[in-house]
């Protein structure tokens, strides 16, 4: 039985439909990769697990129907959701922003703050600094560091690597595998398909809020049309 | 030097008072953008509560203890009831709704206990205190003290707390706090009610001194804007320190500035207003923009 | 609020034509109103009681000042909390020169016009600085404070004690009479032949290039840039006419009631007129009769209500309060109903 599971799901925002029917399922310990064009809908299925806009069609989350979902109870059921642009709180401190990953958790332990510390030292070094004064790779580390607090049984990440140096961006992947091999369900949304391949273990592709594309990461990297439009060669 | 110090004094104790009003209205401004020109009016009906309470034989502390709980659902109850509904509108039309409370609560206190003035008796005595050759109103002591407690016991409940962390985050940025799992609508109702019950403590401090009648707190809400302003609109800290300056500074001025005197006191409070919007938008601690883009 | 100005704007829009707001068919139903409200404010004095009349005549001189806080609020999107600062203005400028200049009182008021007016075109200018909430506040604060600042200047004002205009020979209706009219129907006659011109006048601006410019100000910033207006003069000008308006309704206060002092002023005149512009539903000048109306009349229809005394003020204030309360709350309610109502026979806009 998947983790998660969407079926037929369709998004809009006022007049304009995102989402024309999104089939896909998720299962758990999986890493999968959503990749598609700006504007394929990509980020609004995200939205549309965590409850950040309304749908029509079946989505499941542990086997369980899920109907009008909000983001605070998404993230009571354990769906972390760092969305794009980090979504950190910018006037608190790194440690306020730590703090509020674990607000659905009984009381910060000290030894969960100590796992995201070790996960990315720099945050430490910078744990009484105001989170807006972070740079954008340490901005994303505090939204991993975040998602991390909260213990979840499936992360969402939106553009985890925009606007970040390569380097960044490895040392980001790398602490992603390492939680999904600690047992963690992610679920990447990547404009930067071959990163987003290479650590992924299932891809779904959308165009035009449908998926047209899915299945075992490595088919997909060796995919004709895949390799034309996303990967460039 | 004498008169200096005294002038001083005083200025504080009615600078706490403008500070408690002013961090009320900074609350609900920071977290929802509102500016709740109710507030001073929701003062004075804690005010009337209370004395109604006194004047049924209550003693004084447990009474203001009653006065701020029942303040807070009062604030709670509001917010649910009249600016939840409103959430996505346009402010101004939050805020003019808030100019309606203004007027339904003012003709409400009049109807209740009647226009004439109430003499309210605090809990500290108004004979004065030596301290150094100088004497001081134990009352503008007592008011000092109160305001200063209550400013700690908010700061330690925003900074030390699960619960002012949820309060903060709401107001930093909703959108991230609800991905987190904080319930912003009920943050929001949090911060209603903790606005209300500040202004309880307001009213009730200045009562005493003011004469206890329905248009008691308009000008107490003028100096308290005149001091959210100054310290920036979205700083608690800078509402609590703009109000002691501006207390201060009113008191100064018009007992040395001659042609201000006692009677322009509004006056100076509006030039302050108008002087910072137009000068220095963000005020002595804030960051938001202001302006008109 | 938004939602409001476009349904109304769209009788602009679809009865093509300059000139007055909303030309076309709309424009001679609209016209035919008009005739047939001008009928009846000449018949109304008749059956009236002196009373009714002279207060009919109070009615009149907040539909002057609602008229112009309309242009401000509803056309071209500024707050005004202390309007009431602007017919203080205009009423103590009417006094000031009816008492100790020997001015007659009918050539006050154009003079009051001028001087409110003057005020708010240079009040207007930092206006321009302050966004929406901020500029509510700063006139609020002028409302509180005015008052102290009238008594202040008291070799000017009269101070508390304020000036007397009763029995002074610059009123023109005083005791005998003016063209066969007792002294109130004059007043009446008076404060509504104002209004309806000043009603004229705003209709015509609205519906010409200065009212287009300010509702394109007030829907978008950025695109009435775009095209070219200068918002900055609009809303200045905007600003000094909802003043003038002021002014002029302060004057005609003044001439009616024979007296002004600081303590007629209040907080609460701004207020109410706001409640007033509210009811007349922002920007719709044809509701800033019933806006008035309430203003005058709520304590009567409080009145009705059993177990309440309206002897006392507080009663009336409470019914006051809620009305706008209330009324802020349904808006958005009746707006969406309104815009369903009003898009069914369209084609929806691509």
């Amino acid at each position: 039985m998947p983790l998660l599971e969407l079926r037929d799901v369709e998004a809009r925002y006022g007049e304009v439909k995102a989402l024309h029917g999104v089939t896909l399922s998720v299962d758990d310990g999986d890493f999968v990769a959503i990749l598609g064009a700006n504007g394929a809908g990509k980020t609004t299925t995200l939205r549309a697990i965590s409850g950040m806009v309304k749908t029509t069609g079946q989505l499941s989350f542990e086997g369980a129907r899920l109907f009008r979902r909000t983001p605070e109870a998404m993230a009571r059921r354990g769906v972390a959701h760092v969305p794009e642009g980090r979504g950190t709180f910018a006037t608190l401190s790194v440690l306020d922003n730590l703090r509020l990953g674990a607000w659905t958790q009984r009381g910060t332990s000290q030894r969960d703050l100590a796992r995201v510390f070790e996960f990315f030292p720099l945050l430490y070094q910078r744990r009484e600094q105001q989170a807006g004064t972070l740079s954008g790779g340490e901005q994303q580390m505090l939204a991993l560091g975040r998602a991390m607090m909260a213990k979840p049984r499936l992360l969402l990440l939106d553009e985890p690597s925009l606007g970040l140096a390569p380097l960044v961006v490895r040392e980001i992947f790398d602490a992603l595998l390492r939680m999904n091999e600690n047992g963690t369900t992610i679920v990447v949304v990547e404009q930067n398909a071959t990163l987003a391949l290479k650590a992924a273990k299932h891809a779904f592709v959308l165009e035009t809020g449908r998926v047209v594309l899915g299945g075992v990461a490595a088919d997909l990297r060796a995919d004709e049309s895949v390799r034309r439009s996303y990967l460039g060669y | 030097m004498t008169n200096f110090l005294q002038q001083i004094v005083s200025g504080l104790a009615s600078g706490g008072i403008y500070g408690s009003l002013a961090l009320a209205i900074v609350i609900i401004h920071r977290s929802t953008g509102v500016i709740n020109f109710a507030q001073g009016e929701m003062a004075t009906l804690s005010a009337f509560v209370c004395w109604t309470l006194l004047d049924h034989g209550w003693s004084f502390w447990p009474a203001f203890a009653a006065t701020l709980i029942l303040s807070f659902a009062g604030g709670v109850v509001i917010q649910q009831v009249l600016i939840r509904p409103l959430q996505g509108s346009p402010l101004l039309g939050v805020v003019i709704l808030t100019i309606g409370l203004l007027i339904a609560i003012n003709g409400l206190t009049t109807w209740i206990w009647g226009g004439a003035a109430k003499q309210f008796t605090g809990p500290f005595s108004t004979s004065p205190i030596n301290v150094g050759g100088v004497a001081f109103s134990k009352q503008d002591i007592g008011v000092i003290a109160v305001s200063i407690i209550v400013v700690v016991l908010v700061g330690l409940l925003f900074t030390r707390t699960k619960l002012g962390l949820g309060l903060r985050a709401a107001a930093v940025n909703p959108v991230e706090a609800r991905l987190v799992g904080v319930r912003v609508g009920a943050m929001l109702a949090v911060g209603w009610g903790l606005a209300a019950a500040l202004g309880g403590v307001a009213g009730v401090m200045a009562a005493p001194s003011l004469f206890l009648e329905p248009n008691m707190m308009q000008t107490v809400l003028l100096y308290s804007f005149a001091a959210a302003v100054l310290g920036g609109m979205d700083s608690p800290v800078g509402a609590v320190v703009g109000g002691l300056v501006l207390g201060v500074l009113l008191n100064l001025a018009g007992t040395y500035i001659h042609w201000i005197g006692g009677e322009l006191r509004l006056a100076t409070a509006l030039a302050v207003i108008l002087g910072v919007l137009l000068l220095r938008p963000a005020g002595l601690f804030g960051h938001t923009a202001v302006r008109r883009v | 609020m938004k939602l409001l100005r476009r349904r109304l704007d769209g009788a602009d829009q679809r009865s093509a034509g300059a000139g007055f707001a909303g030309a076309g068919a709309g424009f001679r139903r609209k016209l035919g109103a008009l005739g047939l409200a001008i009928v009846v404010l000449a018949v109304l004095p008749i059956p009236l009681s002196e009373f009714r009349t002279v207060q009919l005549a109070t009615v009149g001189a907040y539909f002057i000042a609602i008229l112009g806080l309309d242009v401000l609020t509803g056309h071209s999107g500024q707050i005004s909390l202390g309007h009431g600062a602007f017919i203080a203005v205009g009423a103590y400028t009417t006094a000031i020169l009816m008492a100790n200049h020997g001015v007659q009182d009918l050539w006050t008021i154009p003079i009051a016009a001028g001087v409110a007016g003057g005020i708010g075109l240079i009040a207007g200018v930092p206006a321009l600085r302050l966004s929406g909430l901020y500029l509510a506040l700063a006139t609020f604060g002028i409302a509180v404070a005015f008052p102290t600042i009238l008594k202040k200047f008291d070799h000017f004002t009269g101070g508390s004690t304020g000036i007397t205009l009763f029995g002074k020979p610059t009123q023109t209706g005083h005791g005998v009479g003016v063209l066969g009219m007792t002294n109130n129907e004059w007043l009446y006659a008076l404060t509504w032949t104002i209004a309806v011109f000043c009603f004229i006048v705003v209709w015509w601006l609205l519906g010409s290039r200065f009212g287009r410019s300010l509702r394109a100000i007030r829907d978008s910033e950025l695109a009435a840039a775009a095209s070219g207006i200068n918002r900055s003069a609009y809303k200045v000008a905007a600003f000094g006419l909802s003043a003038a308006f002021a002014g002029v309704a302060g004057a005609l206060l003044a001439i009616n009631i024979a007296y002004v002092s600081p303590d007629t002023f209040p907080i609460q005149l701004s207020l109410f007129l706001l409640v007033g512009a509210v009811v007349g539903f922002f920007g719709s000048i044809w509701g800033a009769v019933l806006g008035a109306l309430l203003i005058l009349f709520l304590p009567d229809l409080v009145g009705l209500i059993p177990h309440v005394n309206t002897k006392q003020a507080g009663p009336t204030t409470l019914f006051f309060g809620l009305v706008l309360v209330v009324l802020m709350l349904v808006l958005p309610l009746v707006l969406r109903a309104g815009a369903a109502i009003a898009n069914r026979g369209y084609p929806r806009a691509q």
